[in-house]
């Protein structure tokens, strides 16, 4: 349990047996009475937003989450499958990873972050690199960057691209939006 | 220097000017300014302050009954400028050290020292910046213009849909006054919340009713809270009984219980004329000059 003292930006509480993260902070106390806190927070499973007052006798509920480092070894079916530290397999549905299945690479790191031992979240390095496996041709001699064209990577899932990249190019991708970043190696 | 060093400059400058402007406005009407204890046997019982211990002693919340012994004494036009000091008041608008000003006349009513506020706001600002108005978070707001002000059970009734003055609900007022009633109070003139349940004022004079209230007043500037002021209670039986409630009910929320002012008490029955009082927060009157969001910008240290 947590108390009111306890509560300022960043911690976690859970409400209704969901786990919330505190996005903003105030402390008031109007005179002579007592003291308010009133927290903006925002739901850790699906980003809903939530405003609570909290008095100083209140308590919070404290959710159980565990972040966990796991390595991406291959796609089953729906689940994925990764290997923790002890190198025992652990499946995560499609489901529970969201977006991130668009970027998965073997053998990269990711942090699966578990609340009462689900998944609900997974944070994967900020940059990774793909291969294009099939874009229209570019022109060639095209250098311009802020003229776009779809192009897919090997997890099926289209980015836009500049017009000069070709397929079978390795470009680098920004995990948070999915957006083109650079070209690492050509055809 | 840097910018961030040439704004701490800055701002102790204006606070300088501040409390230079709020000596020279008392002095101007013949107050005295005189200083009280900082470390008490017994500071003043409020169920929701709580003092900082300081040896078998506590370091004062507020210099209310020293300067209601002066009264007592005969002194009937006093202010004092200094430190207090709150138990785990900590956020933009609160320090548990702080510098409060307060102010107290004999033979005036809270009528009375809500329009010496205003002067006193008008003259501060106008000293330290050269016009009455002030700009808070874009907004102008003009500090000579008619105050707003309304009673709680008008606010009250407006904003959050109730009456605390015909039946009050501690937790239910605390909350929609920091979440309705205050938000809704207007952003560009100085806004004032008059006569509290009796409930919600230990220390003021109650007007027999219908209804019954407590004669305090606060003053909101662009929304901060920035005085409290109250019709002073001087009847010893009825602060006697209030200070043994206070106890009883911080007893039962599990506080630290102070002793009782004897000397404090003892004054009040010597006789106290009728008189009024305000608090009001000089980091905070900082903030509102200088436009400042954090009371930390205000404060030296």
């Amino acid at each position: 349990m947590f108390n009111a003292s306890d509560l300022r930006k960043g911690l976690k509480i859970e409400i209704d047996g969901q786990p919330y993260a505190i996005t903003d902070f105030t402390f008031t106390k109007p005179g002579k009475g007592q003291s308010i806190y009133t927290c903006k927070m925002k739901n850790m499973i699906n980003g809903s937003t939530l405003t609570r007052q909290y008095r100083s006798n209140d308590k919070m509920d404290k959710p159980q989450l565990e972040q966990v480092k796991l390595q991406y070894s291959y796609q089953d079916g729906d689940d994925y499958v990764f290997m923790n530290d002890d190198y025992e397999q652990v499946s995560v549905s499609s489901d529970a990873l969201g977006n991130a299945v668009n970027f998965l690479v073997e053998d990269m790191t990711v942090e699966i972050l578990y609340h009462n031992d689900k998944p609900i979240a997974v944070e994967l390095p900020i940059f990774i690199e793909k291969e294009i496996v099939y874009t229209e041709p570019g022109a060639r001699g095209n250098t311009a960057t802020n003229v776009l064209k779809p192009a897919k990577i090997d997890t099926g899932f289209e980015i836009q691209v500049p017009i000069f990249i070709n397929q079978g190019d390795i470009v680098k991708i920004d995990t948070r939006t999915g957006e083109y970043v650079e070209r690492v190696a050509t055809a | 220097m840097s910018e961030g060093g040439s704004r701490r400059s800055d701002v102790l400058r204006l606070r300088s000017g501040v409390l230079q402007a709020i000596r020279s406005f008392f002095v101007e009407r013949d107050y005295i300014e005189v200083e009280t204890p900082v470390r008490l046997p017994a500071p003043a019982l409020e169920l929701h302050i709580d003092a900082e211990p300081s040896g078998d002693w506590w370091l004062r919340t507020s210099p209310e009954l020293h300067l209601k012994r002066l009264l007592a004494a005969g002194h009937s036009r006093i202010f004092e400028l200094g430190p207090c000091f709150r138990k785990a008041e900590r956020g933009t608008l609160h320090r548990p050290e702080f510098t409060m000003l307060e102010w107290y006349r004999g033979d005036a009513d809270y009528h009375d020292t809500l329009a010496e506020t205003r002067d006193l706001v008008i003259h501060v600002a106008t000293e330290v910046l050269g016009v009455a108005r002030i700009q808070r978070n874009g907004t102008a707001v003009d500090l000579s213009a008619d105050w707003v002000v309304s009673t709680v059970a008008d606010a009250f009734t407006s904003h959050a849909g109730w009456d605390p003055v015909s039946e009050y609900d501690a937790d239910r007022f605390d909350l929609d006054l920091v979440g309705r009633v205050e938000p809704a109070l207007p952003d560009h003139l100085p806004a004032v919340l008059m006569d509290y349940p009796v409930e919600a004022a230990a220390l003021a004079r109650c007007r027999p009713g219908p209804p019954a209230v407590a004669e305090r007043w606060e003053l909101y500037i662009a929304g901060l809270e920035l005085a409290n002021a109250f019709g002073e209670l001087t009847d010893p039986v009825e602060q006697r009984l209030r200070f043994t409630e206070c106890s009883e009910a911080r007893k039962r929320a599990k506080k630290e219980v102070y002793p009782l002012d004897e000397p404090f008490l003892e004054a009040l029955e010597s006789g106290v004329k009728p008189c009024s009082g305000v608090a009001l927060g000089v980091d905070r009157l900082v903030m509102l000059l200088g436009d400042f969001s954090d009371i930390g910008d205000v404060r030296a240290f």
